[in-house]
């Protein structure tokens, strides 16, 4: 199973404070790998916070056909944080040639692209890198987007993090998800890692997502070139999130009417009757059947955690003002922010959505049955 | 027949039928029952005349021969009169001394049973009980990784959607802006489909009737039923119970008068409105009710005279193109109900359903697309389409709905599925090997038909004479000493153990599976087959 811990501060954070969260939660996962996702960054990319940055794994030829292609459209090297990795890696980790997080300047004929055609670019150049490393099996590229970093490996993943030195000082982010399992249903592939990414949203998933083949038969057939890879079936919560967001205009408390709407019997009692009604039918083949618990970020940097229908998956989200986190289990909670108010812990049950948003002075909660503030 | 008399070519002996009579002399106490209940008058009173040669011991007397008299049953072997194996005879029997018996080779009845030229005609299903779907297994069981669930105890929503679902992104803006968001009926998936008043007789179509108002009513199970071809009685056109019935109109257009009547004092909307086009029982030919069936009752309501045989066009004769039909059909049926009533065109499973389904894709008043397979059931079709003519299902429904998927619509249109589902009686899993491939919901007629009121026929071709009026159980029987064997009240209560068992065994599949909030359609990664072509035909897992 995996573990999954999430934490929001007004100060910047080491990633390795999430890794020691996931190591004390390791009786929960069987430390076959770690993703994580930095957002909000400090350090060095404090001042270039509209600045692309790709992450992702390279061979010395696939960084050359990388510098060559992005030379070729133009992007520039801003910054670069070079992780060097010792000669040895730890047990159950492959040897790696570069791992990079490197800024980019955008092309001059990008300047006075609208917000919406920047976006999408960006997203069809990571497709384009990801097809590129498909077929030559020398480039992984997890995100190409703005104040964003992610990191994938397999192996534990307190070994991988000091083997990549994630403790160093040039990274630390307000925040941070840690997911503590490669996924191990299908052949072992980092795409298949949590978390994921989709320009500007991002989460990461505990449990098995049981309607997964219908929900990929959706998306892929929605005409939208990013809803592809599905090397994991916990990819569909990121691309529905980015869908109902992107696509439908709705917001973070639509995100459980999708996923798993309420049943008829509590929807008939609901203020919002008749346009959950009608989401429930037309998202039909959007409901998942968990179980799942979702942990995600949006592109505003609200952290969230919801539970599929069943709740069968653990979850707690507690902290104080200025720092919150979200938490698989109550021990990650306790080893990342010790002294918080626990009697406040909340553990969201199969109606409710946590929401800590970057103003970070409580956490909200957005319970299905409760009224939409939607424009309906 | 004597041994020196010429013979006729249709001349049959017992032998040669597809079923022998085996009566037992001893327990036979000559009551009558079984020549009385026989359906076809297939056996008749014998007088049998035996001969006993007395032989004494010594020469003092010669032998003597001494002839009895005894009476007891015999065959008829005519074509016209020959068993159909029903068995009747053996349900009377006070003394089980009489039951009729397969013959152990193929008869030779099937070359002779088409006298003065006419080709057999005959109610029942294709006669084979190979099933596609039963070999379709369930093979994604939740295991640790996702805990199995409990199907006693869960909940479950296992309802389906019939009617034209709007893309996310179009019902948003129409809520917004107003627009017209198409009438959608959340459903039962498993439906009774179409078979019509006049096809069954009154009793059985009462009880079909009560079981889904009682599924409905006290159950909250949103069962649907389908009219067929024939019109619905005035009363329950004009009552609340029409909600849960979907009214058939096919090429015949009987009983169209009496609805369309009926309409501005109806107090419920219908459930859907169903366009047939065709059925599986008999591809591309049309309804056929025989002249034994058309009594007064029945020509009443068709609005036609008594005692004529109403053979229904193969197709709906005002329409030459599929777009005019969508056009004036569903379009006009739409209208006549305001708008608020799901209209959707049902047909026969074949190599064409595609350009059907793309067609309808276009069209936003189309509500969703029946298809009906080879193994379908009917009242009454000529033998040669019921065996030989139609698409098996499984695949035209997984073409449809990969179809779908393709153009991004598998949610817009649902695919409802029948033809021969449960007909080995697997209802539930074949039932749920279908939604798994892509349908919506299922239709079943023929095996409602012998779960709720006993109905004998056979893919073995047991009974299976529902055309003629004459179905011993009183099911697709119009003659008053017939069906009033059958017990509306009872046919209800099957009704109600059918789908209740039903629903047990679906969560029985689905909560394995680990599903519960939404019925697996298009599930494939949950189902396999041993057959390596038909795995990959169907793209599901070949496994053995």
């Amino acid at each position: 199973m995996c573990r999954l811990f999430a934490i929001t501060s007004d100060n910047p954070l080491s990633p390795m404070k999430a890794i020691e969260a996931l190591d004390v939660m390791r009786e929960g996962h069987d430390g076959s790998g770690v993703g994580l996702f930095l957002r909000d960054l400090g350090g060095p990319f404090e001042n270039m916070k509209d600045a692309p940055i790709m992450s992702g794994i390279f061979s010395e030829k696939g960084l050359r056909r990388l510098d060559a292609f992005m030379m070729e459209i133009g992007f520039m090297s801003k910054y670069k944080l070079s992780v060097k990795a010792p000669k040895t890696p730890p047990h159950g980790t492959p040897k790696r040639d570069i791992y990079l997080i490197r800024a980019y300047e955008y092309p001059e004929e990008w300047d006075g692209l609208s917000r919406k055609e920047l976006h999408e670019r960006l997203l069809i150049i990571r497709l384009q890198l990801l097809e590129m490393g498909e077929d030559k099996k020398d480039m992984i590229v997890f995100s190409f987007w703005p104040d964003t970093i992610m990191i994938k490996e397999i192996g534990n993943p307190m070994d991988v993090a000091n083997y990549l030195k994630l403790g160093r000082n040039e990274l630390e982010a307000r925040v941070i998800m840690a997911q503590g399992r490669q996924n191990t249903n299908y052949k072992i592939n980092l795409y298949a890692c949590h978390p994921f990414f989709i320009q500007g949203f991002s989460t990461m998933t505990n449990g098995e997502n049981t309607a997964f083949i219908p929900i990929r038969e959706y998306l892929t057939s929605r005409g939208f070139h990013g809803y592809m890879g599905y090397q994991s079936d916990s990819e569909i919560f990121t691309h529905i999130l980015h869908y109902i967001f992107t696509k439908l205009g709705l917001g973070i408390e639509a995100y459980k009417h999708i996923i798993t709407p309420l049943q008829n019997e509590d929807l008939k009692d609901h203020p919002n009757a008749f346009f959950l009604k009608q989401l429930k039918h037309s998202c039909r083949r959007l409901i998942t059947d968990g179980p799942n618990c979702i942990i995600g970020c949006l592109p505003d940097n609200t952290l969230f955690m919801a539970q599929d229908r069943k709740k069968l998956r653990p979850g707690v989200v507690g902290g104080k003002q200025g720092v919150f986190a979200l938490s698989s289990e109550i021990c990650g909670l306790d080893a990342a922010l010790p002294d918080r108010d626990k009697s406040k812990d909340f553990q969201p049950m199969h109606l409710d959505t946590a929401i800590v948003n970057t103003e970070r002075q409580e956490v909200k909660i957005c319970r299905q049955t409760d009224q939409l503030s939607l424009p309906v | 027949m004597s041994s020196n008399r010429p013979i006729v070519p249709s001349s049959l002996s017992v032998k040669d039928l597809p079923w022998q009579i085996i009566w037992d002399k001893d327990k036979c106490t000559l009551c009558g029952k079984c020549t009385a209940v026989c359906p076809v008058n297939a056996i008749e009173l014998g007088v049998f005349r035996k001969r006993t040669i007395k032989t004494s011991i010594g020469l003092e007397s010669t032998p003597s021969s001494d002839f009895k008299i005894y009476y007891g049953i015999r065959q008829k072997t005519d074509p016209a009169y020959s068993c159909v194996g029903c068995a009747m005879c053996n349900l009377v029997c006070p003394n089980d001394a009489i039951i009729p018996a397969k013959s152990d080779e193929a008869d030779k009845l099937r070359f002779h049973i088409n006298q003065g030229g006419q080709p057999r005609r005959r109610g029942g299903r294709r006669s084979t009980r190979d099933s596609l779907l039963d070999m379709i297994k369930f093979i994604r069981i939740s295991m640790l990784t996702d805990p199995a669930l409990d199907a006693g105890r869960h909940e479950f929503e296992l309802t389906t959607l019939l009617g034209r679902i709007l893309s996310p992104e179009e019902n948003l803006s129409f809520l917004n802006e107003n627009g017209w968001i198409p009438p959608v009926r959340e459903i039962y998936p498993l439906m009774i489909g179409g078979m019509s008043f006049g096809a069954l007789s009154p009793n059985m179509w009462e009880g079909l009737q009560l079981g889904v108002s009682y599924l409905n009513e006290e159950l909250s199970m949103p069962v649907r039923i389908c009219t067929g071809e024939g019109g619905c009685p005035p009363r329950l056109l004009r009552s609340r119970f029409l909600k849960y019935v979907i009214l058939q109109i096919a090429s015949g257009y009987f009983g169209w008068d009496e609805i369309i009547h009926a309409l501005p004092d109806m107090k419920e909307d219908p459930c859907a409105i169903e366009i047939k086009y065709g059925q599986g029982g008999k591809p591309g030919d049309g309804g056929l009710l025989m002249w034994y069936k058309v009594n007064k009752l029945i020509a009443a309501i068709r609005g036609v005279p008594t005692g004529v045989t109403l053979p229904s066009p193969p197709t709906h004769q005002t329409q030459y193109s599929i777009e005019e039909s969508v056009a004036k059909m569903i379009q006009s049926m739409s209208m006549a109900w305001g708008f608020r009533v799901p209209v959707y065109p049902k047909i026969s499973a074949t190599s064409t359903a595609l350009a059907v389904l793309n067609n309808l894709t276009r069209n936003p008043y189309a509500a969703g697309l029946a298809i009906d397979g080879e193994d379908g059931g009917t009242g009454a079709a000529y033998n040669v389409s019921m065996n030989h003519m139609g698409h098996p299902i499984a695949s035209n429904i997984r073409d449809s709905y990969l179809n779908l998927v393709k153009i991004g619509m598998q949610n817009e249109i649902p695919l409802i599925a029948g033809g021969g589902i449960g007909k080995n009686g697997n209802l539930s899993a074949n039932s749920a090997a279908l939604i798994m491939l892509g349908a919506s919901g299922v239709q079943i007629g023929k095996y409602i038909m012998q779960a709720a009121a006993g109905c004998l026929g056979s893919e073995t071709d047991r009974c299976n004479i529902c055309n003629i009026g004459l179905c011993p159980k009183g099911i697709t029987s119009q003659d008053p000493r017939l069906y009033r064997r059958l017990d509306v009240d009872e046919v209800a209560q099957r009704v109600v153990d059918v789908f209740l068992s039903f629903d047990t065994e679906l969560k029985k599949i689905v909560a394995p599976l680990g599903r519960s909030t939404s019925l697996p359609i298009g599930m494939s990664d949950a189902i396999g087959i041993n057959d390596y072509n038909a795995a990959n035909r169907l793209a599901i897992k070949y496994v053995v």
